[in-house]
């Protein structure tokens, strides 16, 4: 097991989280009465229940060490890939390049980073795997769209799996006064990392919801305002630098780290979106209840991770 | 035991959700009619019915394709319990419509791909008129459109290995054969109310 003090007080934070959100959603059920208003709410209790299961595998995950997080987000990887190219519109030609991006580059990635070889790690998507599928492409002999297609295999890789490997690569991190032995406090640093950027993501809804009005990019998401960007990004940078005794940095330290990850969080949302509404969908999927899809949920933790990982590495290590 | 397992396997990879548009699942006899992209459609179909609706649904498949090897025999036999149909020496001995009457008669409902054979590009060719003749036979059968969508990249022709993509299996509302309709006509109409399934 993989549990000290600290990350029994995080967890218990989470419960209380929870708990508030599953409170008010309940009161709110019996308040409202309009009909768009009961929607919302009800989209709201949705979301609650889907984050406490995945609070639930999250903080299991965490709590079993250091491989459990790894195979998690490769599961995680795998799914957000299959809705991405799901709506990317490949052709017959691209099906060996997908065989090998899901079953080889993907597993292989991960092997690399459980493995601890961080400089393969950190070169076999962008290098390695940028080489391969055009060639397996170009072997398959069609030729139509061939630029766009493999450029949009490349993309997804590095999104849905690259980026997003970099969270659990935290736990790999050699930190002064930190050690590959005791993982529990490389696991507080991936436990900051996933909750800025979703109590980012949940109170830009929330006053968004309660006061926004002016929308930050109203062709790409209409959902985005320049009130709940502020008052979310504020109100999460402030709850992030509070965990700072959890992690190797001070206050200020944590309260600046967490800055970035919530404006990188908030481009990711961003890019993703304006991806979507390309493809003139609402979601990248429909597999976590109120939310959409897994690409919905890790679209900002795929763009701060990258980021913060070699902040940290630079300046802390 | 094995049938489930591969229902289980089926939807897991293709995250496959079921659309039940048009009508319920229900165990009144069926003949459940789709657009036909993939080996896999009648797998992915089958297995989006609830286990009990399973034992008493049955795929038609080709006869030639599912003898072609001792192991898609086993499968075609024993998984799916496939009523198997001749696409190419075709006489009055083992005339498919005869077969796939046999099979109705015995209760089961169907799952019938009227194109024929798998289009390459997922667009979706004429229907042959053995929809019409089943309908004519038997008018207490219910006919359901049913519209399975991007499976044809998972499992394009000539490919073995699937690659994991998300699918939809959208049910519509049942047709009938209507009193003096022609058998263009019936195809036709059969056709586009799977067509009108497609997601947008």
């Amino acid at each position: 097991m993989n549990l000290d003090r600290e990350t029994l007080w995080l967890f218990g934070g989470m419960i209380a989280i929870l708990t508030v959100a599953s409170i008010i959603g309940a009161i709110l059920r019996r308040r409202v009465t309009s009909e768009s208003g009961k929607k919302v709410v009800d989209n709201l209790v949705a979301r609650t229940r889907a984050w406490w299961l995945m609070c639930a595998v999250f903080g299991t995950a965490l709590a079993i060490g250091r491989l459990a997080p790894v195979v998690m987000f490769a599961f995680t990887s795998f799914l957000a890939l299959r809705e991405f190219i799901t709506l990317t519109p490949t052709r017959p030609g691209d099906h060996r390049a997908l065989f090998w991006a899901f079953f080889i580059i993907l597993p292989l990635h991960y092997w690399f980073l459980a493995d601890q070889w961080l400089g393969m790690f950190l070169i076999f998507i962008p290098v390695y795997a940028f080489l391969f599928i055009p060639i397996r492409a170009a072997m398959a002999g069609e030729t139509e769209r061939f630029l766009e297609r493999t450029a949009k295999i490349q993309w997804g890789l590095m999104v849905c799996v690259y980026f997003t490997s970099y969270a659990p690569a935290l736990l790999m991190l050699r930190i002064p006064g930190y050690s590959v032995e005791t993982p529990a406090q490389n696991a507080k640093l991936l436990f900051f990392l996933v909750f800025v950027t979703q109590i980012s993501d949940v109170m830009q809804y929330v006053w968004g919801k309660l006061c926004g009005k002016r929308p930050v990019a109203p062709k790409v998401s209409p959902s985005k305002t320049v009130e709940g960007l502020v008052g979310g990004g504020l109100s999460a940078t402030l709850l992030g630098a509070c965990l700072w005794w959890s992690t190797p940095f001070t206050f200020l330290q944590a309260a600046g780290l967490s800055a970035v990850i919530v404006a990188m969080g908030f481009c990711g949302g961003l890019v993703m979106s304006a991806i979507k509404r390309d493809r003139g969908v609402k979601d990248y999927g429909e597999s976590i209840p109120g939310h959409g899809g897994v690409m919905d949920r890790i679209d900002s933790l795929c763009f701060a991770a990258p980021v913060f990982f070699h902040l940290v590495r630079k300046f802390f290590c | 035991m094995i049938a489930s397992a591969v229902a289980f396997f089926a939807r897991l990879f293709t995250g496959a959700r079921a659309h039940w548009r048009g009508c319920a699942p229900c165990s009144r006899q069926r003949i459940y009619f789709a657009n036909h992209t993939s080996n896999l459609d009648f797998v992915l179909l089958w297995s989006s019915f609830p286990p009990e609706m399973r034992r008493q649904t049955r795929p038609i498949a080709a006869h030639d394709y599912w003898t072609g090897s001792s192991a898609r025999r086993w499968i075609a036999a024993k998984v799916f319990r496939a009523v198997l149909i001749e696409r190419k020496k075709v006489t009055r001995e083992n005339n498919p419509i005869g077969s796939m009457l046999a099979a109705l008669s015995e209760g089961s409902s169907l799952i019938l791909f009227p194109e024929g054979t798998r289009c390459p590009d997922g667009v979706m060719t004429d229907f042959k008129p053995g929809l019409y003749h089943l309908a004519k036979e038997r008018p207490d059968v219910e006919l359901v459109p049913v519209f399975i969508d991007n499976l044809n990249r998972v499992l394009p022709k000539g490919e073995i290995l699937p690659v994991p993509l998300l699918c939809s299996v959208t049910f519509g509302e049942p047709i009938a054969l209507l009193p003096d309709e022609s058998k263009v006509d019936f195809v036709a109409r059969a056709r586009a109310s799977v067509l009108q399934l497609r997601p947008a």
